[in-house]
């Protein structure tokens, strides 16, 4: 290498790193700024492609038939993240001040990331959505002003997943002695379960069995081998990415009966079940709303973003499960924005304003008939206090095709769940000397 | 022409055995700290935030593992694991004793994890290369197992999260949500400019000169009077030092919360990385080599949209992951001995410049 070349690298070096200090182009003043991490590459892209497709149609649909939230079109930009928490704090940093009044709020759409914002978000003066994943105990809005994890949350989900159980063996009291394992992500996100299980175990007397699964889930044939061994009544995953359908595939194999294994909602999409085979036919999973795309608003969908090219759609997961949730997801924070230009008025919002509409979204049946989604998902209503509203769970179960509703809406154990909440939020605003506001 | 020792006698041991013999390197460098001092008044939050921080905490990790592989020739695949005790352990000690400063609980955290390098050492003593680092490979998924398993470490909290709890130092805010990013820069830079001279001075004196005969011979230098033992153990609990301080940190000062994960395989390879493409062998190769690899993705990634290209993000990914790739192809066949000695042959050119013979 001789000093001509390596001058002209450090000069080309110069000029590139100069050039990353510029931000992004600068958004028109009149738009909501809506920031998506997404990953669409990387282990966990099987999840992350469905969602982040979801996310962009449902924005996309907003802006071509309604002209956007009352007239205020969405600005909405994707940054990959990997599912890595580190490229999403990067992410976060880059998109957080974009648009004229900032990002109206993140939906991160992984725990660990999550759990890196939630300090951020007060300072920021960001909110956080984390729909149905995140820190758990974020559900007392008094400790955790800036964010939110409605409709329910992994702590409601485990308890309703009891209650299922329970209905299915014909009552509570059924409960004593039965032997239930958790096959779980070992992250924040799958630990998040376990003490809702261990406090319940107690209560009701099953006999519960932890057994974790390390990053990414490829290899588990030492965890299945054990279920062998202990053959439990029931299992509950909480899993993610590749490690579902690894797990479904073992259990096809050591022919556990597939009707009494439930995943969590995050261990339910078509990418689960599909490489399984007919191995995985009965499989279940909890989830918080319908599959398919049956629904009026996946209609429109078709009709304004892909131009009704059915099969462009399709090819974008139409339907799918993960698709169908960031399209609710899509849904509440577009929702929350409506709300909130109901108190600031018709214009662009920032954080601060939206996280007002997302304490006091109020979300009616007649509101999601109006929006296409009647039956979709549940109506529910956010308090100061309560950012979780504990909302009930459905089971769904894979039939060989697509996923079917094998069960009512279960409702979860409010009376069990909320104090653990609550002690866990006094236990994180000891810990960061923060004072719980009123409510 | 302006770089040019000519004239400049030297008078003294003193003055003969400077880190920096040239006066012209001598105010390049005192003015480049000086500008890292003053990067906070003109650099965004993104910037410091997103790019400097994790530099600098990677450049004192990488210079910690330089120090053991670089100049004491034992390969390690531990750093995340010595990294994850920093961390961890800084979390431990400033949540048991809450007044005391967090720099301290950083510098105490290190001090373990100089235990635990010193632990998984032992074996070095009896296998070398490769096989060493499948040893130090043990060290890393055990200490990341042992973390993830006993809730001890991390409070008995229930996602076993640890989270950067506020702390002041002289009355600013230091660590947790509130401390800003330009404080925890300083800070973080202040770390790195003190280790970073100490590993200096360490590797020019005794102790850095047995490290490199053991490297080049261990045999040889046995024979000249270096115990292996001792300097070898010596190798582990320091890098391990310097690995625990840049893990304490990189909780406290950059990520603010972790779980293990933050700490996995992936970052103790990047560490080696860097290592090897900034020069092993050398402190600023260690500083070089963190900064190709945290700063280059960012560049890649930013790079597309900023000349007009608009892709869709995921090519956009696959694109930054290839050119990343090809880099760091090219650095090595064009440099094998890393980017710090790309750095010095620029100037011997520059010496000689504009009359090259």
């Amino acid at each position: 290498m001789n000093i001509k070349t390596l001058m002209l690298a450090a000069v080309g070096g110069m000029v590139g790193l100069s050039g990353v200090a510029a931000t992004s182009p600068a958004l028109a003043d009149g738009e909501h700024f809506i920031p998506m991490l997404v990953y669409r590459t990387g282990p966990y892209a099987p999840s992350g492609i469905p969602i982040a497709n979801g996310f962009r149609d449902y924005y996309t649909l907003i802006n071509a038939r309604d002209g956007g939230v009352n007239g205020i079109k969405i600005a909405f930009e994707e940054c990959e993240t990997e599912y890595n928490t580190k490229l999403g704090v990067e992410c976060y940093e880059k998109l957080k001040n974009n648009g004229a009044h900032g990002a109206a709020l993140f939906n991160p759409f992984s725990t660990g990331i999550t759990y890196q914002l939630i300090p951020k978000a007060p300072v920021d003066k960001i909110p956080i959505l984390s729909m149905g994943y995140g820190r758990t105990a974020a559900a007392d809005g008094r400790v955790f002003e800036w964010v939110f994890n409605f409709p329910t949350t992994y702590w409601s989900q485990a308890s309703a997943f009891i209650n299922y159980v329970a209905q299915q063996e014909g009552g509570l009291d059924k409960l004593k002695g039965l032997k239930i394992a958790h096959v779980y992500h070992n992250s924040a996100y799958g630990k998040e379960a376990n003490p809702t299980l261990e406090v319940l175990a107690e209560k009701y007397g099953y006999d519960l069995t932890l057994l974790a699964v390390d990053h990414p889930g490829q290899e588990q044939k030492a965890t299945w081998l054990q279920i062998r061994r202990l053959k439990p009544d029931w299992i509950f995953m909480s899993g993610w990415g590749v490690m579902n359908q690894v797990a479904v595939k073992e259990a096809a194999g050591i022919r556990y009966p597939m009707d009494h294994f439930v995943g969590n909602w995050w261990s339910g999409s078509d990418a689960d079940v599909i490489p399984a085979g007919k191995g995985a036919i009965g499989y279940k999973s909890a989830t918080f709303h319908y599959a398919g795309a049956g629904f009026k608003v996946h209609d429109d969908i078709i009709k304004y973003v892909y131009g009704g090219d059915e099969a462009k759609a399709k090819e974008n997961n139409i339907g799918e499960v993960l698709y169908n949730r960031a399209v609710i997801n899509a849904m509440f924070s577009v929702e929350a924005i409506r709300t909130a230009q109901g108190k600031f008025g018709n214009k662009a919002l920032g954080g601060e304003q939206v996280r007002w509409g997302l304490e006091n979204l109020d979300l009616t049946e007649a509101r999601l008939k109006e929006l296409g989604m009647e039956g979709f998902t549940r109506p529910f209503k956010v308090s100061c206090a309560d950012h979780e509203t504990g909302g009930p769970i459905i089971i769904q179960q894979w039939d060989g095709k697509q996923w079917s509703m094998v069960s009512d809406w279960i409702p979860t154990m409010r009376d069990v769940v909320r104090p653990m909440i609550e002690a866990a939020a006094a236990a994180y605003a000891k810990e960061n000397n923060i004072t719980p506001r009123d409510c | 022409m302006i770089y040019r020792e000519a004239g400049q006698f030297k008078t003294s041991y003193g003055a003969d055995q400077m880190i920096f013999p040239i006066l012209q390197d001598r105010i390049f460098v005192i003015l480049a700290v000086v500008a890292a001092y003053l990067v906070p008044l003109i650099a965004n939050e993104y910037w410091l935030q997103a790019v400097l921080i994790p530099f600098l905490i990677l450049s004192l990790a990488a210079i910690g593992l330089n120090l053991l592989t670089g100049y004491a020739g034992q390969l390690s695949l531990g750093t995340g694991g010595f990294m994850a005790v920093g961390g961890y352990m800084t979390y431990k000690i400033t949540t048991a004793f809450p007044d005391l400063n967090v720099l301290i609980a950083v510098l105490l955290a290190g001090l373990i994890a100089a235990l635990v390098g010193l632990v998984f050492g032992i074996p070095s003593l009896r296998i070398k290369g490769f096989y060493l680092a499948v040893a130090t490979l043990a060290a890393q998924f055990f200490i990341l197992w042992l973390f993830n398993k006993v809730g001890w470490f991390v409070n008995y909290s229930p996602s076993g999260t640890i989270t950067a709890p506020p702390r002041t130092l002289l009355g600013i805010m230091v660590t947790g949500p509130e401390a800003t990013a330009p404080v925890r820069y300083l800070i973080v830079l202040t770390f790195l400019a003190f280790f970073a001279l100490a590993a200096k001075n360490l590797v020019r004196g005794r102790i850095g000169r047995s490290w490199m005969a053991i490297r080049d011979m261990d045999i040889a230098a046995e024979i000249i009077g270096i115990r292996p033992y001792q300097t070898k153990l010596l190798a582990f609990a320091i890098s391990s030092f310097y690995c625990g301080v840049a893990g304490g940190l990189y909780v406290f000062c950059y990520l603010g919360s972790a779980e293990t994960e933050a700490f996995d395989i992936a970052l103790s390879f990047s560490v080696l990385f860097m290592i090897i493409i900034g020069g092993l062998g050398s402190i600023l190769g260690s500083i070089l080599g963190a900064a190709f690899i945290t700063m280059v993705p960012i560049f890649l990634t930013n790079a597309p949209p900023l000349i007009g290209l608009s892709m869709p993000i995921d090519l956009q990914k696959h694109i930054e992951v290839m050119l990343f790739g090809s880099l760091i192809v090219f650095f090595l066949i064009v440099e094998p001995r890393g980017i710090a000695r790309l750095w010095q042959i620029a100037k011997e050119k520059f010496r000689l410049w504009p009359f090259p013979y």
